[in-house]
């Protein structure tokens, strides 16, 4: 078997060992749907109202759902480190690296699983979101493509968490540090309010975090920009698809290789 | 007969812990080496230098004659682990799981099933096949765990501390599985802290404390080194002891050892039957206290406390295995040394 081939064969096996899993614990489920339906109906309702400065045109419904959509699958592939961790723990990646399969298939396998289950999440989300007022309002490719950006630019930061769920080895740990990294950098960001209310330094922050951009380029994609909204003058809200695929080019060519390698050199204690 | 094992001057440090001090061990193919030591002996790290899990500072192993840095898929492919811990998908169902090692050792989806079933009934969980190993006990995961790693007809495997947590019975059973294994040709590198399961399982041993090979041989030889022989006797009733050890003292040929509250006298000895039956006729009509009598060779926990200077029982003791309780000694009394094997 060529190696190619392979590290495909052994990533579906992997893969479908963390599918199995998702069946048979429901929690992963409640936690992948559940929560984002919530995300969705309390903001809708309990801010939408309270939250100015949208321009004509556009209700919070439509502003909304891009954002939450990118926090969501964010937050999703927080669980690749804390199930990595998890796996470490209980000695299965010592088992798998005795083994002779592909050196890089657990990794694959796990953020392929958890892309898998960020669709999932995407596509509760999506129907709660027609139901409280979302609508798509772009061609069936560009929508399409704001679906895949918030996917591709999710499937890297798996990548990121899969190195720190390696480093830090204990999955309730994964699972709170990552909570308070992506917490804020979900916040100060353009997902639940425009931009133009931050104070300055916030709101260039703001302007530069990536989450700003995966949210503002699905926004535009889904067609919930109204024409001649004015996008703030920073080069990653005006180029907000090219700035994600930056990143995400960015986070994989980093962090692939740095997880496959601690991956190759860790073993349980 | 060609090695199966070869390690030579194996050396790991972790920071400024030396872990592997330059450790030489050879297992010849189809035989089973048990390898000793307390808790922190470097065993494990063996274990994962060879298993290809870890990379050693110094030395040179082979393992079914491939080089075990220069081609560790080579060798992944040659051999089966068994961790200390069940490393078992607890989601998975018991086929679940060795379909998954299966097609991981890449035997191909066809074989991967047969091979799960096979090891299945093997190890009896035909029952549980279709149970996530959650519901497993924790005999049934150790035997799932060893089950996945037989699944590509290993060359050579690798149980690392096999019955480590598991109660008598389970343990018991594992024994007779493993002792099974070595029978049908497969060479074991076996981690115990039991002495026990050593001398019951291992065809030799190799004995290792703080990173160095203190002893090596069979069971025999190693009882061999530690010293000769002794009287034991245990008595109903402690108060006779003091006047038993003046009676018998002609005979030791070292301090005799006094063990109140086992109620346990010890005398070492040299000579063979002739020896106890001179005892018995000091003691005349002092029997009537004598519980059990014999004339022992030392066992295991001897040779680890005299090359040691500690007992396994110390480490061994937080998993609940406290050795032999007292006056309950299972060897049977016999007026011939007994031989190293029970």
């Amino acid at each position: 078997m060529s190696s190619l081939s392979a590290t495909l064969s052994d990533s579906v096996v992997i893969t479908k060992r963390n599918l199995i899993k998702v069946k048979r614990v429901p929690d992963l489920i409640v936690f992948a749907t559940l929560s984002p339906i919530m995300f969705v109906v309390l903001f809708r309702y309990v801010f939408g109202g309270a939250i100015g400065g949208l321009p004509p045109g556009i209700s919070y419904a439509e502003f909304l759902l891009p954002g939450i959509f990118a926090q969501t699958v964010v937050f999703g592939s927080t669980i690749t480190g804390a199930s990595l961790a998890d796996d470490l723990q209980k000695g299965l990646i010592d088992r798998f690296r005795s083994l002779p399969m592909s050196r890089s298939a657990v990794l694959i396998g796990r953020t392929v699983a958890d892309a898998g289950l960020n669709v999932v999440s995407i596509a509760v989300m999506a129907l709660t979101g027609l139901l409280v007022g979302w609508r798509i309002r772009s061609s069936f490719g560009e929508a399409v493509a704001g679906f895949l950006v918030l996917l591709v630019f999710a499937y890297a930061v798996s990548w990121l968490m899969a190195m720190v769920g390696l480093l830090v080895r204990t999955p309730e740990v994964v699972q709170n540090a990552s909570f308070i990294v992506i917490f804020p950098l979900t916040f100060v960001a353009n997902t639940f309010v425009p931009l133009e209310t931050f104070p300055s330094a916030l709101r260039v922050f703001a302007e530069w975090n990536p989450v700003s951009a995966v949210t503002l380029a699905s926004r535009e994609l889904f067609g919930n920009v109204p024409p001649g909204y004015p996008v703030p003058d920073a080069w990653s809200m005006q180029n907000p698809v090219l700035y994600t695929l930056i990143w995400t080019a960015v986070i994989l060519a980093v962090f692939v290789p740095l997880s496959v390698r601690l991956y190759q050199r860790t073993s349980t204690r | 007969m060609n090695d199966a094992i070869l390690v030579e001057g194996l050396q790991k440090r972790f920071g400024s812990n030396t872990a592997l001090a330059g450790v030489d061990l050879t297992v010849p193919e189809g035989s089973v080496l048990g390898l000793l030591g307390p808790n922190g002996a470097g065993k494990t790290t063996v274990v994962r230098i060879l298993t290809t899990l870890l990379q050693p500072d110094g030395g040179r192993a082979e393992v079914a004659g491939v080089d075990v840095l220069r081609e560790p898929d080579r060798v992944r492919s040659l051999i089966g682990l068994t961790g200390q811990y069940a490393a078992v998908d607890e989601y998975l169902t018991g086929f679940e799981n060795l379909e998954m090692v299966g097609r991981l050792y890449r035997l191909g989806k066809r074989e991967s099933r047969a091979r799960a079933e096979e090891l299945l009934e093997r190890f009896d969980l035909t029952d549980a096949a279709d149970r996530p190993a959650k519901t497993y006990s924790g005999g049934m995961r150790r035997r799932l765990d060893i089950a996945a790693s037989l699944i590509a007809r290993p060359r050579v495997l690798f149980l690392d501390e096999p019955t480590t947590g598991l109660d008598p019975r389970s343990r018991l059973g594992m024994w007779e599985f493993i002792a099974d294994l070595a029978g049908g040709g497969t060479t074991i590198l076996l981690t115990t802290q039991y002495l026990e399961e050593a001398d019951r399982l291992a065809d030799r041993m190799v004995v290792i404390d703080r990173g160095r090979v203190i002893a090596r041989g069979t069971a025999d030889e190693l009882k061999a080194q530690v010293g000769g022989q002794r009287l034991e006797f245990t008595v109903t009733d402690a108060t006779v002891l003091p006047a038993m050890v003046e009676r018998l003292r002609p005979l030791a040929v070292d301090e005799p050892h006094v063990d109140e509250q086992a109620r346990r006298l010890s005398i070492p000895v040299s000579g063979g039957a002739e020896v106890l039956a001179d005892a018995l006729r000091r003691l005349d009509g002092q029997t009537a206290a004598v519980f059990d009598v014999g004339l022992r060779r030392p066992d295991l926990d001897d040779v680890f406390l005299a090359l040691t200077g500690h007992g396994a029982e110390e480490s061994a003791a937080e998993e609940g295995e406290a050795g032999p309780a007292p006056g309950v000694d299972e060897t049977p009394a016999e007026p011939v040394p007994t031989g190293g094997v029970r």
